[in-house]
């Protein structure tokens, strides 16, 4: 039964990956009109567009076109940059490290602000606590990322002066995009965890646990908080995709050098195979990060019933 | 009538009023008058000047039209296409619909508008572009609700009745199914004005929505974050304005949907029984 669920949401998430693939394949067949043309300017000599047609295979049916793509995929060629003629692989792991950083530590900080705020706010439901955490989490929900930056950037780096204002080349750089993302994520996850909590207080085995006169402390973080955990899990799975496309707003706010800034960047500069690059790069990355939240919901609950 | 809804009402009304009336006012949101560049907020102008000179109270006013524009045409396309979409899914079934859901596991894979800002950015920047990119990601959500929806109405009593009496399919899923599938589609549309409009506001900031000198309050911000020493209202009050708007959306929403779910008003009236036990303690 197991393995046939593994089997099957493995073939699915596959599935799932080559759909992802191939729409970001067709993007650059949306470029209207000729993307050679684009590129290069309507003053180029036809021989310079046939060749670099050529070069980019364009002058090949689209089913060829899309075999090419994926076979290279899978030996890790992902074209050359139009505009700095290396190859997107290199370019792409210069990148990476960045995000990789501020992803985690804006995960971090979202769980550092958002715990301890959902639990307050389904212990004391009702109460002055839980109203702050939901206007907290409310506020933070319709702040956009590309605001929250320049506000923070306003009150920390030039009315108190404790930070810079961008750029990586101290660890405090890191501090305000970091935050940027991290309120935004502890905003929708407060509040899972609200409402997580709040579901499993209501179980009998709490009840039981609270007749056996053990302290509401030990409650709420063992027996609760315990079991609400995963469904919280599972929501960070899927926020982390509203994370990702954050970065590409607040990386660009605040100068970070990620994939965020380079997707940006290469848009600007028209570079089309660096652009597909990021967005396969990133979206694959969703995918299988919650393909694992998924396979770890089964392995880690009991309860997860598989004779479906 | 609380505060809490009358408030974000009274918001809502005036953004959808100032969208719609905007075009009779004698407004010059792109005239450049260089001896009042970036004078802060005062008693003549209550929002202050922009870097050109341009008036930040009337740029603002024709941003709310862009914004409203865009979220009403974007969330109007996705909502007819992906609700034909998900409710032919769910009533042809079988293959069609294990294609459909395929399709629409693909494009939930693309986190949040990354699609919209590769598909924008490649198409040109432009606000039509912009429509067309959000509508590509917005449908999905439509689309996936419409199916689960339909999928629980398919075999109804009076839906039964209706194919027995050889009704033709577009008569059924236009009388016997969309008024009863409808008020859960509305709630997500309510969601989706709010999430295009900081979509659109995200797209311009980044420059790849609403082109100068046209005003958006996404593309102000961005005008606004190169003066921010000199001149932090050029980037407060476009916000501002992003931040109340979707916030009363939001509320809103949240009002309808408790409004129509009546499960969650069972499941708080439950919880607040064991919850006691803990205040108590």
């Amino acid at each position: 039964m197991m393995l046939n669920y593994l089997g099957s949401r493995l073939f699915e998430a596959l599935l799932v990956m080559l759909g992802v693939t191939t729409i970001v394949f067709m993007l650059i067949h949306v470029v209207p009109g000729d993307p050679v043309e684009v590129m290069l300017g309507e003053s180029a000599q036809l021989a310079d567009r046939e060749a670099l047609r050529e070069a980019l295979g364009l002058n090949l049916p689209l089913s060829t076109q899309w075999l090419n793509y994926v076979s290279g995929l899978l030996q890790l060629d992902l074209g050359t940059s139009l505009h700095s003629k290396r190859p997107v692989i290199e370019i792409l792991s210069e990148r990476i490290p960045a995000t990789s950083i501020l992803a985690g530590t804006s995960i971090l900080i979202a769980l550092i602000i958002a715990l301890p705020l959902g639990v307050l706010a389904a212990v004391r439901k009702g109460s002055f606590w839980d109203t702050g955490a939901m206007a907290f989490s409310i506020l933070g929900v319709a702040i956009p990322n590309f605001w929250m930056g320049p506000l923070l950037i306003l009150v920390f780096s030039l009315w108190l002066g404790w930070l810079p204002v961008s750029g990586d080349d101290q660890i405090l750089s890191l501090v305000l995009p970091a935050l940027t993302l991290g309120t935004a994520l502890a905003a929708i996850l407060s509040r899972m965890i609200r409402s997580s909590l709040l579901e499993v207080l209501n179980e009998d085995y709490i009840r039981a646990a609270n007749a056996r006169g053990l302290s509401p402390t030990t409650i709420i973080l063992k027996h609760g908080l315990k079991n609400a955990a995963l469904p919280v899990v599972t929501i960070l799975g899927l926020q982390l995709g509203a994370l990702l496309a954050g970065a590409v707003i607040t990386e660009t706010v605040f100068s970070w050098p990620g994939i965020g800034q380079l997707t940006i960047e290469s848009i600007q500069k028209r570079d089309y195979p660096v652009v597909q690059s990021c967005v396969l790069l990133i979206s694959l990355t969703y995918v299988f990060v919650n393909l694992l939240t998924d396979l770890a919901y089964v392995f880690l609950d009991p309860r997860v019933s598989l004779s479906e | 009538m609380t505060i809490r809804f009358l408030f974000p009402f009274l918001m809502i009304a005036s953004w959808i009023f100032i969208a719609l009336f905007a075009g009779l006012l004698p407004l010059h949101p792109d005239a450049i008058m260089l001896e009042k560049i970036l004078i802060p907020p005062g008693e003549q102008a209550w929002l202050g000047y922009d870097d050109l000179g341009r008036s930040i109270a009337e740029r603002l006013i024709m941003g709310a039209r862009t914004s409203f524009m865009v979220a009403f045409c974007v969330v109007s396309i996705s909502f007819v296409l992906g609700t034909i979409v998900g409710v032919m899914a769910a009533w042809f079934g079988g293959w069609w619909d294990k294609v459909t859901v395929l399709v629409i596991d693909i494009f939930i894979a693309f986190p949040g508008i990354l699609l919209a800002i590769a598909l924008s950015g490649l198409l040109g920047p432009g606000i039509m572009n912009a429509v067309v990119a959000l509508s590509v990601v917005g449908w999905v959500g439509f689309a996936r609700l419409a199916r689960a929806q339909t999928l629980t109405m398919k075999h109804r009593e009076h839906v039964i009745a209706a194919q027995a009496l050889g009704t033709e399919t577009v008569q059924i899923a236009l009388i016997h199914i969309l008024p009863l599938i409808i008020a859960p589609l509305v709630v997500e549309a309510t969601f989706a004005i709010a999430g295009t409009v900081i979509a659109e506001a995200s797209l311009s900031f980044l420059g790849l929505g609403v082109q100068p000198p046209n005003p958006s309050w996404g593309s102000m911000i961005r005008d606004g974050t190169r003066f921010m020493l000199v001149a932090p209202h050029m980037v407060l009050a476009p916000g501002m304005a992003i931040l109340l708007v979707v916030l009363s959306i939001n509320l809103l929403g949240d009002d309808l949907r408790d409004r129509m779910d009546i499960r969650s008003r069972r499941a708080k009236f439950n919880r607040k029984n064991t919850i006691q036990l803990f205040q108590a303690g």
